[in-house]
C-alpha cells in the first residue's frame, strides 16, 4: 500500500514535469496535427479518387459529405494509430532526462523499489500519451463533424478503446527501447527513426493493398499493422454503411463493403488469409502482454545489475 | 559508529575505483573525505547510499548492514549531490513534497516537516518559485532541505559548495553548522576546498582508490605539512641566514618565505638572530599543503 502511494507520487511528479515543459507538450501535440493538415492538403484527393473509382465500379454515387468524411476518417485512423506510438516515444523524455540529470540517483537513494520507479515512468507516459492522443482525436473529430460525421456511438467508443490499445503498445515499446538510452542524442535519434519509419511499416501512410504481396506478408507479421487495422474498422464502419444503405441487392452491398475495406485496410490479410477483427485485437493485445513480460524482465535485470 | 566500512572494494572493468578501503565515522562528527576527481570518493558514497553494489567488503551505516537492509540505510541518510538533481521545472514545494512522499511522508506529516525545514533554512519566500528561477545559494538550500526532509541521522555532502560564490558558501556552511549544533547531525563531507576540511573532526584522504592518509586536521598538518616563516623586512639577510642553514627560501614580491621542518625551531632563530625578526609571520602548514604532500606523485602514500 505504501509502495503504491509512492508510485502515485512518482507518476504525478513525472506527469507534472512533462506538462510544465510547454514546448515538449506543444511539440507532441503539434506533430500529429501537422500530419492531419498535410494529409488533408496533399493526400486527401488521392484517397477521394480511390473511393470514386470503387463507387464507379459498383455504379454508386457517394454523397460529398460521406466522401469527405470517410477520407478524413481514414486519415484520422492513420494519424491516431501512428501517433499512439510516436508520441509515446517523445513523451518518455522524462525518463531519459532523469538519467541525463542524475535525478534517477536521487530516487535510487530513497527507500523506493526500482521496479516502482520504472513502472511509474510507464504509467505516466501512458497517461501523457493518452491526453495528447485524445486531444488530437477531439480536434480531428471536430474536423470530421464539419466535413461529414457518420460514426456511430458504439464505434466512437471503440475508437477510444483502440486508442488505448495503441497507446499501451506504443508506451510499452517506448519504455523498452528507451530504457537503454541515457542521452539526449540517443533519444532524438530513436524518436526521429520511429517517427519517420513507423507510419510506413504499419501501413498507416499508404494502404497495404497498394504494396506487393511479399511486402504485405512481411508487414502482416508486425503487430502495429493490426493497431491500424482495428482503428480503420471503427472509423470506416459508419461511412461504409452509409454508402451501401441504398443498394438493394445484399450481394452487391457486401461486395462493395469488401471492396472498400480491402482497398483501405479495414480488412487485413496475412499470407492470403483474412484476419478477423477479434484476431487483430488478439494479436495486438498478445503483443502487449509479451512486451509487458519483456519490460518486467528488463526492469528486474536492471535493478539486479546496478553495477 | 554511524559508518563502519571494512575492506571495501569496487572495480569497473580494469579500474580499481575503491581498493580495500576501511574507515569509521563517529556519531555527530564532521567527517571529510578528500580526494581528486576519480580518486574513489563518489564511488564510495554511491555504495554507502545503495546506488552502486560493492564487489566485496563490509558496509554498515546507522547500525544497518547494506547487504541485509539497504532500505533501512536509505531512510537514515540524506545526500546533497554536487550538482542539484531536483526537478528544475517544478517549484521548491513540489520538489520537496514528491521527495518526501518517497520516504512515506504524506499529508500533515509532510506539512509539519516542511514547516521545520522552512524555518531552519529560511525557505518561505522561495517555496513556490520554480527551481530554475532560483539563485545558486537558494537552490542549495532547497537541496539541503530535500536531503533533510525525512530527518536523517547522517547527511552526506558531495562537494556541496563547488561552483558557489564565497558569500553563498558561507551561507551554506552556516546552515550546516546550525544543523550540527542543534540537531547533532553527523556530516560526511567531500570537498575540493581544503579550508572546509580544516574544520572537520576527522579527515580521510583517498587517492587512486586507496586511503593515502587519515587523522584529525591537526595530526595531518603535523605529519604532512611544513610550517613557514614569512619575513617582511631584512629579507636579504634572512635569505643568507636561512640558506646557510640549508632551508628552502623563496622570494616573493612582498616577503621571503622559509619552509621549516618544525615550528619549534623558530624560537632558536629568535635567539640567534633577533635583529631579523622585526616584521614577520609564523604560519602553520594548512590542509592544502597536507593534500599536496599526500597525493603528490613523489610523496605518494607519505
Amino acid at each position: 500500500m505504501l509502495e503504491c502511494r509512492k508510485m502515485i507520487a512518482l507518476v504525478t511528479r513525472n506527469t507534472k514535469c512533462y506538462f510544465k515543459d510547454k514546448f515538449t507538450f506543444f511539440m507532441s501535440l503539434i506533430t500529429p496535427l501537422i500530419l492531419l493538415i498535410l494529409f488533408v492538403t496533399f493526400l486527401k484527393n488521392v484517397y477521394v479518387d480511390s473511393f470514386n473509382k470503387i463507387s464507379e465500379e459498383f455504379g454508386i454515387e457517394i454523397a460529398p459529405r460521406v466522401l469527405n468524411g470517410i477520407t478524413g476518417a481514414w486519415l484520422m485512423s492513420s494519424i491516431l494509430s501512428v501517433s499512439s506510438v510516436t508520441v509515446a516515444f517523445c513523451s518518455n523524455i522524462i525518463m531519459i532526462e532523469d538519467k541525463m540529470n542524475s535525478t534517477i540517483n536521487d530516487f535510487n537513494i530513497s527507500p523506493v523499489k526500482s521496479t516502482t520507479i520504472s513502472i511509474s515512468y510507464f504509467i505516466s507516459n501512458f497517461f501523457v500519451t493518452f491526453l495528447v492522443i485524445i486531444t488530437v482525436m477531439l480536434i480531428g473529430h471536430i474536423y470530421l463533424a464539419a466535413v461529414g460525421w457518420y460514426i456511430s456511438v458504439g464505434d466512437a467508443f471503440m475508437i477510444i478503446v483502440d486508442c488505448i490499445c495503441g497507446i499501451l503498445f506504443g508506451t510499452l515499446l517506448a519504455g523498452i527501447v528507451e530504457s537503454f538510452i541515457s542521452t539526449q542524442g540517443g533519444a532524438s535519434a530513436v524518436s526521429t527513426l520511429v517517427s519517420s519509419m513507423y507510419g510506413f511499416i504499419c501501413g498507416a501512410y499508404m494502404p497495404l493493398s497498394q504494396f506487393s504481396e511479399g511486402l504485405k506478408n512481411v508487414l502482416a507479421i508486425l503487430p502495429g499493422t493490426y493497431g491500424v487495422g482495428i482503428m480503420r474498422n471503427h472509423y470506416m464502419n459508419g461511412y461504409v454503411n452509409e454508402i451501401v444503405k441504398n443498394i438493394t441487392e445484399p450481394e452487391k452491398a457486401e461486395a462493395m463493403i469488401k471492396g472498400i475495406k480491402d482497398a483501405f485496410d479495414a480488412n487485413l490479410y496475412a499470407f492470403g488469409n483474412r484476419i478477423p477483427l477479434g484476431a487483430m485485437y488478439g494479436i495486438l493485445l498478445g503483443t502487449c502482454a509479451a512486451l509487458i513480460a519483456a519490460y518486467v524482465v528488463i526492469v528486474i535485470m536492471k535493478s539486479k545489475k546496478k553495477k | 559508529m554511524i559508518i563502519k566500512i571494512d575492506n571495501l572494494k569496487k572495480s569497473f572493468k580494469d579500474v580499481n575505483a575503491v581498493n580495500d578501503v576501511s574507515f569509521k565515522v563517529k556519531e555527530g562528527e564532521l567527517f571529510s573525505f578528500l580526494g581528486v576527481n576519480g580518486a574513489g570518493k563518489s564511488t564510495t558514497i554511491n555504495i554507502i547510499s545503495g546506488v552502486l553494489k560493492k564487489d566485496s567488503g563490509k558496509v554498515q551505516v546507522c547500525g544497518y548492514d547494506i547487504d541485509e537492509n539497504p532500505n533501512g540505510i536509505k531512510s537514515k541518510i540524506g545526500i546533497v549531490f554536487q550538482n542539484s538533481v531536483l526537478d528544475k521545472k517544478l517549484n521548491a514545494y513540489e520538489n520537496l513534497k514528491y521527495r518526501a512522499n518517497l520516504y512515506g511522508i504524506f499529508g500533515s506529516a509532510f506539512k509539519s516537516r516542511l514547516e521545520e525545514m522552512t524555518e531552519l533554512l529560511d525557505l518561505k519566500d522561495i517555496l513556490k518559485r520554480p527551481l530554475i528561477k532560483l539563485s545558486g545559494g537558494q537552490k542549495r538550500r532547497i537541496d539541503i532541505a530535500r536531503a533533510l526532509i525525512h530527518n536523517p541521522e547522517l547527511l552526506i555532502l558531495d562537494e556541496p559548495t563547488t561552483g558557489l560564490d564565497p558569500k553563498t558558501r558561507i551561507t551554506v556552511w552556516s546552515v550546516i553548522e546550525k544543523l550540527r549544533k542543534n540537531n547533532g547531525l553527523t556530516v560526511f563531507l567531500t570537498t575540493h576546498y581544503m579550508e572546509e576540511a580544516a574544520d572537520s573532526d576527522y579527515v580521510v584522504i583517498i587517492d587512486s582508490g586507496k586511503i593515502a592518509a587519515e587523522g584529525t586536521p591537526h595530526d595531518l598538518k603535523n605529519n604532512y605539512a611544513s610550517d613557514f616563516i614569512k619575513m617582511y623586512n631584512h629579507r636579504e639577510e634572512a635569505e643568507k641566514y636561512f640558506s646557510s642553514l640549508g632551508y628552502t627560501v623563496i622570494n616573493k614580491r612582498d616577503f621571503t618565505e622559509i619552509e621549516l621542518t618544525s615550528t619549534a625551531q623558530t624560537a632558536q632563530f629568535f635567539k640567534e638572530k633577533p635583529q631579523l625578526f622585526e616584521d614577520f609571520e609564523v604560519l602553520k602548514g594548512n590542509m592544502d599543503n597536507v593534500f599536496l604532500k599526500v597525493t603528490g606523485k613523489d610523496l605518494h602514500g607519505g
